[in-house]
């Protein structure tokens, strides 16, 4: 006889499936805690397409006689030790680090999908190796290894890019290796193998297209990563260009002041930075827990 | 403790008739703030030591039945109406400690999965021990009744098994563990939901016949589901037939099995080979259209649509149950003809041309092994198989789990490579080991029909995708070509074009199936192995596509490897049988002659175990012990371990019988003369 699982976990199931299921996307409509971290998202994302346009003052205007100032009409956020409205350098900071982490997930995520369906598909000598490979790299504390590159090979939106975009490769090949494991004990692979196909169209129409949600919810993940470390960079005095407003820069600059009462030159970069790692990981939360059922 | 203790007891004064009373249950789930009914108006009464059965198809509230009594629903589940009653105590009301003692004194339940109701970290001893903790045993009571308890459920060696964990038991081993440890406490009511669905066929026997003397020793209640009316009829005094979320027909098993009155009832029993009924005796019939959406508001009968005999009030108002004589009921204006339903699908078939039995076969294989090589064993999962297939015909390929089928399976087709020094042949010609290594030529002649359509179809491609690829990459067509090779194939296999946009997801299984075999057969294959292909389906979607492969098979002459634990379904399709055990062939010939004996004695034992709707039960060949490990396999005849016929000569221990002719085109592996053996059988089992 026919082999009906019909356990209770099933059933449940069997009577939410009863309608047609929402897609993804409008499930994560409803969720709130996406529509939150969405909407601060593409707050940063205006300020940084728009940046001067929006700022209410030029962020590199020095005005010795209003140094250290503290949030007022004027400048909401106060301004900072030479007398920069410390506002228009939030707005204008988020450019670079956007582009920045963006750029290097992406990059990251590019290169480790590549390689993680590599290992996992065909495994072999190449997993073998690239397996030990990963390991190591991941034995390595990430920050440390970027700012070994960048003190090595002087400090550039690029260099951050492709340093940061490198070192993200092996953590993401690792989470799609796995998941191409799971799709490789599915049948429809054997059935592709049947039909002659060839490696490439294996890996990259057959499962990418299943394990892509594995790896949305890692780039989200990552971009998080990204954009603490892009910040730590700066902070640490290897930020991209010391003309252009920076929230990690700005906050290493100024912490040394929050003694003398001038708390509002520090805590305004860095809420900037929280916001954006927050909002990013409740998007990413969100994903996955849809994606989860 | 103690007023529920007095009022649980049997005996105490105030005790009603029946162990268990379900009066006008709904029960729904609210799914996206919407509550969907899963049951309706479900009324039944299980007796004292009485079994009742459940049955149904997926999807039609049998589990939900028993969660609501346990009080299991899930969290967005609830009893909206009606009233449940369990020895005069109404689970409903019950306070949390309340409900407590029920489920730990009163009712027990099995689950389909035993692997997955047992704690994997805990030594089995402990667990079964909990029970009578919780009854407040001493320590060493508590050992010494587990051990008692797992004797009871047969287990020979229940000292050992007590110090395993579960992941070291077979599959029976660990159901039989489940039981001891569901029926330690006594329970006055035993919920059994598909206890041997994720069994073998040897083993759900032996489950089965351990259930059932259990139940004459405890005198205890049964409700048993199934979505197996074989099993029901063999296990239940009365059953109860649920179709989506009502019951549609109630009475004693075998009567209402025998004689349905409800049209669902018969269609179901049609959909089902009947012993003996094969292919070239016409197509299957089947139910048409589909099982309504749960939760669907519906006027009028609620199978109306799917009826053949449906008349206006049928879709007007609801059927009351209609008493259709003692102790029976039909939910069915028409209950007096339903047992005429017309048949909805043609008994006529266009027969496969006869087979050339001299031909030369379309595919050998010679001296065909594999051994997969663990840590530290060989695991020997193929021995020397010899087979041949030829054209048109369908080669049943029957064994309990592990025994290779399907390894044998992807060998022939590539996806594993054979030991060295194996044959495989395709008109004469040998196939490179590997897909990669053969032609396409090759590759479109040899293609697969999965046993689970959601593994096999990739779930993000659409279905016009997935049937026009082999059309494309196989059979090499393109443009207009293309269109109506896609078109008449989707046609061939019964779907329309409006599933062509729809992703897997978005089909029934049994369209799925549809899929998957159009897949199949697009790039125009002579040879396809169908893996178990109906086993994850409905019973009657599996009639549908059972007429399907058969349609296809007389249509385009492919040869079919059919693989499935199912003998009625092999004896239903199989022109000829080949029975695999622990990667030997042990018989293999024409279906009916291996079907009527003499046949081998392991054969003997899978066809006894087979549980058989008419419900005459001859005496069954039990097989002794658990299928060995396939790393150290026997000496000798490797079936001797546990072979009920075995010779007291010591031949059968020390040397592999060959696989000799026993008649023209019959082999057997088996050192007793055929003449024996046959006298052997007529007699009947070994005592």
């Amino acid at each position: 006889m026919s082999e009906v699982v019909s356990g209770p976990a099933t059933l449940v199931v069997a009577a939410s499936t009863g309608q047609r299921e929402l897609p993804s996307w409008r499930l994560l409509l409803r969720r709130p805690a996406f529509l939150l971290g969405v909407a601060i998202l593409l707050f940063w994302i205006v300020c940084a397409l728009l940046g001067n346009a929006i700022a209410p003052h030029n962020p590199l205007a020095q005005q010795l006689l209003l140094t250290n100032k503290p949030p007022s009409g004027a400048h909401w956020f106060g301004t900072d030790q030479i007398g920069r409205d410390v506002l228009s350098r939030v707005i204008v900071g988020a450019r670079t680090i956007l582009i920045v982490a963006a750029l290097a997930t992406i990059l990251g995520t590019v290169l480790g999908t590549a390689l993680g369906l590599a290992m996992g598909y065909l495994g072999g000598l190449l997993d073998v190796l690239t397996s030990r490979l990963v390991e190591a790299v991941l034995a390595l504390p990430a920050v440390i290894v970027i700012f070994l590159f960048i003190v090595a090979i002087g400090s550039s939106a690029t260099t951050q890019v492709i340093v940061i975009g490198f070192i993200f490769t092996p953590l993401i090949a690792r989470t799609v290796r796995s998941a191409v494991l799971v799709e490789s004990q599915l049948d429809y692979l054997s059935s592709a193998r049947l039909l002659g196909e060839r490696s490439g169209r294996v890996m990259f129409a057959e499962i990418l297209p299943n394990v892509a949600p594995t790896i949305l919810v890692e780039f989200t993940v990552r971009l998080g990563y990204a954009i603490f470390t892009v910040a730590t960079l700066a902070f640490l005095g290897f930020g991209v260009n010391a003309a252009t407003p920076n929230w990690g820069a700005d906050i290493y600059a100024n912490y040394g002041v929050i003694g003398a009462g001038y708390w509002w030159e520090t805590l305004f970069p860095a809420l900037a930075i929280a916001s954006l790692i927050v909002a990013i990981g409740l998007v990413a939360d969100s994903i996955e827990q849809v994606l989860a059922g | 403790m103690t007023e529920t203790d007095t009022a649980a007891a049997p005996g105490a004064p105030d005790v009603p008739e029946a162990a268990v009373s379900v009066e006008h249950m709904d029960v729904a789930y609210a799914v996206r703030g919407q509550d969907r009914l899963a049951l309706r108006d479900v009324s039944f009464q299980i007796g004292r030591n009485e079994s009742y059965g459940l049955v149904g198809e997926s999807g039609s509230g049998k589990s939900t039945v028993a969660l609501a009594l346990t009080r299991y629903l899930p969290r967005n589940g609830r009893v909206s109406s009606g009233s449940i009653s369990i020895n005069g105590q109404d689970p409903l009301r019950m306070d949390a400690a309340a409900l407590r003692r029920m489920r730990a004194r009163t009712v027990s339940m099995v689950y389909q999965e035993p692997g997955k109701a047992l704690n994997p970290a805990m030594r089995v001893g402990r667990q079964v021990a909990e029970v009578y903790e919780i009854a407040g045993a001493s320590r060493d009571e508590e050992m010494s009744r587990t051990e008692a308890m797992l004797a009871k459920v047969q287990i020979s060696d229940p000292r050992r098994v007590m110090d395993r964990y579960p992941h070291q038991l077979s599959g029976g081993m660990a159901q039989r563990v489940v039981i001891a440890m569901a029926i330690a406490a006594e329970p006055s009511l035993l919920i059994l939901d598909e206890p041997t669905t994720a069994l073998d066929a040897t083993v759900e026997a032996e489950v089965l016949d351990l259930v059932a003397g259990l139940r004459a020793e405890l005198s205890t209640s049964v409700l048993f589901i199934s979505h197996n009316l074989a099993v029901i009829t063999k296990m239940c005094d009365r059953v109860g037939v649920l179709y989506a979320g009502e019951l549609v027909e109630e009475g004693p098993a075998r009567q209402v099995f025998d004689e349905p009155r409800h049209p669902y009832t018969v269609g179901l029993l049609r959909c089902i080979p009947r012993a003996g009924q094969r292919k070239d005796h016409g197509r299957l019939d089947t139910i048409p259209g589909f099982l309504p959406p749960p939760g669907q508001v519906m006027q009028g009968c609620i199978f109306a649509p799917r009826c053949a005999i449906a008349e206006d009030r049928c879709h007007q108002a609801e059927p009351p149950a209609f008493p259709t004589g003692p102790d029976r009921s039909s939910r069915c204006y028409r209950h007096d003809v339903a047992a005429d339903l017309p048949r909805s699908t043609p008994v006529d078939i266009s027969l496969p041309v006869a087979r050339n039995e001299d031909a030369d076969p379309v595919v050998r294989l010679q001296g065909v092994s594999k051994t997969f090589a663990g840590r530290d064993e060989q695991v020997q999962a193929l021995v020397g198989v010899d087979l041949e297939l030829q054209r048109g015909e369908t080669l049943g390929l029957v064994g309990e789990s592990g025994s290779g089928k399907t390894t044998l399976a992807r060998v022939l087709l590539g996806l594993i490579p054979p030991d060295q020094g194996a044959l495989v042949e395709l008109d004469g010609k040998p196939l490179g080991p590997l897909v990669r290594q053969r032609s396409r030529e090759q590759l479109k002649e040899l293609q697969i029909v999965f046993q689970n359509p959601d593994s096999a179809l990739n779930r993000r491609h659409t279905i016009r995708q997935l049937i026009t690829r082999p059309l494309v990459k196989l059979a090499g067509l393109s443009g207009k070509a293309l269109q109506e090779r896609l078109a008449d194939l989707v046609r061939s296999v019964r779907m329309e074009d409006r599933h062509l946009a729809l992703r897997p997801s978005q089909l029934s299984g049994g369209l799925k199936q549809r899929v998957a075999i159009a897949r199949a057969f697009g790039g125009g294959p002579r040879i396809v192995v169908c893996d178990e292909p109906t086993s994850a389906l409905d019973v009657s979607v599996q009639a549908a596509i059972l007429n399907l492969l058969v349609d296809l098979q007389a249509k385009e002459q492919v040869t079919y490897l059919f693989i499935s634990h199912d003998l009625g379904l092999v004896r239903y399709l199989s022109d000829r049988i080949a029975v695999l055990y622990l990667g030997r062939l042990m018989e293999v010939g024409p279906a009916e002659r291996v079907f009527a004996g003499p046949h081998h004695p392991y054969t003997e034992a899978l066809l006894s175990a087979v549980p058989r709707l008419d419900g005459e039960h001859p005496e069954r060949i039990k097989l002794a012990g658990e299928i060995p490990s396939a790393a150290s396999p026997p000496s000798g005849c490797v079936f001797h371990t546990r072979c009920p016929r075995r010779l007291s000569s010591g031949i059968c221990e020390s040397t592999e019988p060959p696989l000799a002719e026993v008649e023209p085109g019959h082999q057997m592996r088996c050192h007793i003369p055929i003449d024996q053996l046959t006298a052997m059988q007529q007699i009947g089992p070994v005592p």
